[in-house]
């Protein structure tokens, strides 16, 4: 899923600082999921925002809403459009994604991000998600057994592990960060696969990551 | 005037003590009004910002002692989300103190009665507190 969290409060008052009437957008599914900008976060921020403006005596009204995803047309029923167009600006808690595409769908309406995108991520635990995809456009993960060094090792290599590794732990963040190559050689070990190591990986063509420009892709079959 | 006190309480335990403390005709005071749960594991963040949002001036949560919870950790589910919610007041520039966490027993009638009258003591100093000095800048308390 995407991985997010939500702005820093005061970042986003000074935001939505202009507008007296605030549609606080939700999305149902990533951001739901990491717990930053579901339906429960959309009732927090929304309270927050209206204890802010009763403190300062300002006037300030907040609607809610959280349709399914942010990121897809055909959840923006009439509903949720009639509050978009009511709305002096619609402060988003989807991802970057959702906040783009309301502006698509919506060009007259201003709109606010209230979250920062952080990564492609697997829940861990509760309350802990940490990154294991990094979108990166061709997926070696058949090569590694699973474990991916574009998105999990500190400097992305492909052909072992840098002198930074310690006890398993990345130099660059040692009580948080596996070591990926020492991830991938412990599968590789247990799976008796380690001659696929051995192999050399030819530099990659990076351009089909972001480096490429921005990205599309399509289905002919499904398209209208 | 007396200020407005939220409690929500534990229908196990904290709401058994209120109960028992009216048996026992031991006083509180009025201004606190009760929301009975089934759990203070059922407490929600929005549940509380809320209560503040409709004019109350403190707001209790009470729950089993650690280690009772009927439901076996709800309280101490709760006491996070109460410190989850104090954050979120703090970053509004309210005094997060107006939010606390208790455990009382079911047989604790005498220390509910006399919760409610130190939260309510506390929370009138408080009041007392803002009335005297200038309101804090919502930008001071979130530097």
């Amino acid at each position: 899923m995407i991985v997010a969290e939500q702005k820093p409060f005061q970042e986003i008052v000074e935001s939505v600082q202009d507008h007296q009437k605030l549609l606080v957008l939700g999305c149902g599914t990533c951001v739901t999921v990491c717990m930053a900008g579901g339906e429960r976060e959309v009732g927090v921020l929304a309270k927050q925002l209206q204890l802010a403006a009763k403190k300062e005596e300002r006037k300030l009204e907040v609607m809610e809403h959280t349709i399914t995803r942010q990121c897809d047309g055909e959840f923006f029923d009439s509903a949720v459009s009639a509050k978009i167009e009511e709305a002096d600006a619609v402060l988003s808690l989807g991802c970057g994604v959702g906040v783009q595409h309301i502006v698509e769908l919506f060009p007259e309406t201003i709109v606010r991000p209230g979250l920062n995108t952080r990564f492609y991520g697997a829940n861990l635990q509760q309350g802990v998600w940490a990154e294991r995809c990094a979108g990166c456009g061709t997926c070696l993960l058949e090569d590694y057994e699973g474990i991916c060094p574009v998105a999990r090792c500190s400097k992305s290599l492909l052909n072992g592990p840098c002198g930074g590794s310690s006890n398993g732990m990345c130099e660059v963040d040692p009580d948080h960060i596996e070591c990926a190559w020492q991830l991938i050689y412990e599968r590789m070990k247990k799976l008796k696969k380690l001659d696929k190591l051995v192999d050399y990986k030819a530099p990659r063509d990076w351009s089909r990551d972001i480096h490429g420009g921005p990205r599309r892709a399509t289905r002919e079959d499904m398209m209208f | 005037m007396e200020p407005k006190i939220i409690a929500f309480c534990c229908h196990y335990c904290a709401f058994t003590a209120a109960d028992l403390a009216g048996t026992m005709r031991q006083q509180y005071p009025a201004n606190v009004h009760i929301v009975r749960l089934p759990c203070t594991g059922k407490v929600d963040v929005n549940m509380l910002l809320q209560a503040f949002l409709d004019q109350a001036d403190g707001v209790m949560v009470a729950g089993c002692e650690v280690g009772s919870c009927h439901f076996l950790e709800g309280n101490v589910r709760a006491k996070k989300r109460v410190e989850y919610a104090q954050r979120k007041l703090e970053e509004v520039g309210i005094n997060s103190e107006k939010l606390e966490m208790f455990h009382i027993a079911a047989s604790e009638g005498p220390l509910f009665a006399q919760t409610a009258r130190d939260f309510t003591a506390k929370i009138t100093g408080i009041l007392q507190q803002e009335k005297e000095e200038p309101a804090t800048d919502l930008e001071e308390s979130n530097p």
